[in-house]
């Protein structure tokens, strides 16, 4: 059974339709990328399952349907959204920052755990603990979103273009903390990439969006090798 | 020398109540970007009942303490059902509903309770050591404002709701994607603020008496303590419910007398939205275009 399972989902800014049907699955313990060019509709779709826009059609998430509850009732179930724009609390601290991303959770020892863990992968939040958020760097704030996330202890974490704005080698670091994660940690992991070479290179499976549809799916393999999505999006 | 002495401790002590309610004013203004304008009189129906309890024979401090607890129930319930279905409103209609949460709060008072004048009692004994400067009853209501400020900083700064009330406060879409119940944390801001409020009516009405209109002025005086400490700086507003208390205190018995004192609050608001519209501590807001 698929983890997450998006049927005929439509979202819209107010009267603005932005996804017009779409439909896709995220195997338990997989890494899926949603591609697409600017516009296309991948924030938005990561959105629509927090229910952060309107929203028609069904998600079901561990085989119930999540479609018409609250973004904070989505976040309790352990779905963790790592927003556009990395949605820090730029007036806390950084650590601040982090335990509330484990609020909704009761096991106290296991968040401290958790939290060490954290900066076992991002030794620089630790330096930066005490430190106000709004006064970290970009990438910094990105590896901050994504600690967050993780200390929701989530089951799935839908990551809106965690290689915005970081430089080369950033990425590449992040994207191997975001593949332990995913292997070490049994999160599923939802990615929303422009960066389609590196997204298909760490992902399972990958959907192309276009104009609010999926107009391709398949494994990343069979996409790295489709003749359309190498020219439009590898560039080559 | 010693009359100067005794109008600035007495400025510290109504200071100390214009501060209590400039902080319940910012925290919903940090919620909400509003200013609450019922606040004063959610403040004086909290008094009124206080009243009700005392006069029914009830221990003073007893008394106080459900007042506080009854008036957090009844800022959660204004938020609820008032403040709720306008929270995507313009911004006009949400202080049109303050401004009818005051003016029927202020009526309801006035029929239950009627517009007579009723004295207060005041917690502190009649005599005590500082009483030269300062009459018990200043003493006590700036402890008691102290011990206030103190709970709320301890509640902010160190427990898991605190933080998530901030953090609320701050990014409201952030927080939801934590799970944080951010309508609850509104509701909750709102329960806090009205608790606050109704501490500084009980501490203020032995000083001004008690009548349905008795907040209206130290409303005004919360307004510029709130503005001169920066409206969205807690900490501001305390030191700017002081200074405010002072400079009235100061002003309106060596300047310009006692029956133009509630001006310096209002010359206070118009200088500081003209000169410095962030206040003290507030922070500037610089928008990129």
């Amino acid at each position: 059974m698929a983890l997450l399972e998006a049927r005929q989902l439509y979202a819209a800014y107010g009267h603005t339709r932005v996804l017009h049907g779409v439909d896709f699955a995220i195997d338990k313990g997989s890494i899926t990328a949603l591609l697409g060019a600017n516009g296309a509709g991948k924030t938005t779709t990561l959105r629509a399952l927090c229910a952060m826009v309107k929203t028609q059609g069904e998600v079901r998430f561990e085989g119930a349907r999540i479609d018409g509850r609250s973004t904070e009732d989505i976040a309790r179930l352990g779905v963790a959204h790592v927003p556009d724009g990395r949605g820090t609390f730029l007036h806390l601290s950084t650590e601040e920052n982090l335990r509330l991303g484990a609020y909704t959770r009761r096991d106290r020892a296991r968040v401290e755990t958790d939290l060490e863990r954290v900066y076992g992968y991002f030794p620089r939040l630790k330096e930066r603990r005490r430190q106000q958020a709004g006064t970290l760097s970009g990438g910094e704030q990105q590896m901050l979103a994504v600690s967050r996330a993780l200390m929701l202890a989530p089951k799935l974490m839908l990551l809106d273009e965690p290689s915005f704005g970081l430089a080369p080698l950033l990425v590449r670091e992040l994207f191997g903390i975001l593949q332990a994660i995913n292997q070490r940690e049994q999160v599923s992991l939802l990615l929303v990439e422009q960066n389609a070479a590196m997204a298909l290179d760490l992902a399972d499976h990958a959907y192309l969006i276009e104009t609010g549809r999926v107009v391709l799916s398949g494994t990343a393999e069979a996409l790295k090798r489709d003749d359309s999505v190498r020219k439009s999006y590898l560039g080559y | 020398m010693e009359g100067f002495l005794h109008q600035v401790l007495a400025g510290l002590a109504t200071g100390g109540i214009y501060a209590s309610l400039a902080l319940a004013l910012v925290m919903i203004y940090q919620a909400t970007h509003l200013v609450n304008f019922a606040q004063g009189e959610m403040a004086m129906f909290a008094t009124y009942i206080a009243w009700s309890l005392v006069n029914a024979g009830m221990p003073y401090w007893i008394a106080f303490g459900l007042t506080v607890g009854i008036s957090f129930f009844i800022g959660i319930l204004i938020e609820r059902v008032v403040i709720r279905p306008v929270e995507n409103a313009p911004v006009l209609a949400v202080v049109v509903v303050f401004i009818a949460l005051l003016v029927i709060l202020n009526s309801v008072t006035g029929w239950i309770y009627t517009y007579t004048i009723k004295s207060f009692p005041s917690p502190f004994p009649q005599e005590m050591a500082l009483g030269r400067y300062m009459s018990p009853h200043e003493v006590g209501a700036i402890g008691v404002t102290l011990v206030v400020l103190l709970l709320l900083f301890a509640f902010f700064r160190f427990t898991p709701l605190g933080l998530a009330l901030r953090a609320a406060a701050q990014n409201p879409v952030s927080a939801r994607l934590v799970g944080i119940r951010v309508g609850w944390m509104l509701a909750l801001g709102w329960g806090l603020a009205a608790a606050i409020g109704a501490v500084a009516g009980m501490m203020v009405a032995p000083i001004v008496y008690l009548d349905p209109n008795m907040m209206g002025g130290i409303l005004l005086y919360a307004f510029a303590a709130a503005l001169v400490g920066g409206i969205d700086s807690p900490m501001g507003a305390v030191i700017g419910g002081f200074l405010v208390g002072v400079l009235e205190n100061v002003l309106g018995a060596f300047v310009i007398g006692n029956e133009l004192k509630l001006s310096v609050a209002l010359v206070l608001i118009i200088g500081v939205l003209l000169v410095k519209p962030s206040g003290l501590f507030g922070r500037v807001h610089v928008t990129r275009v």
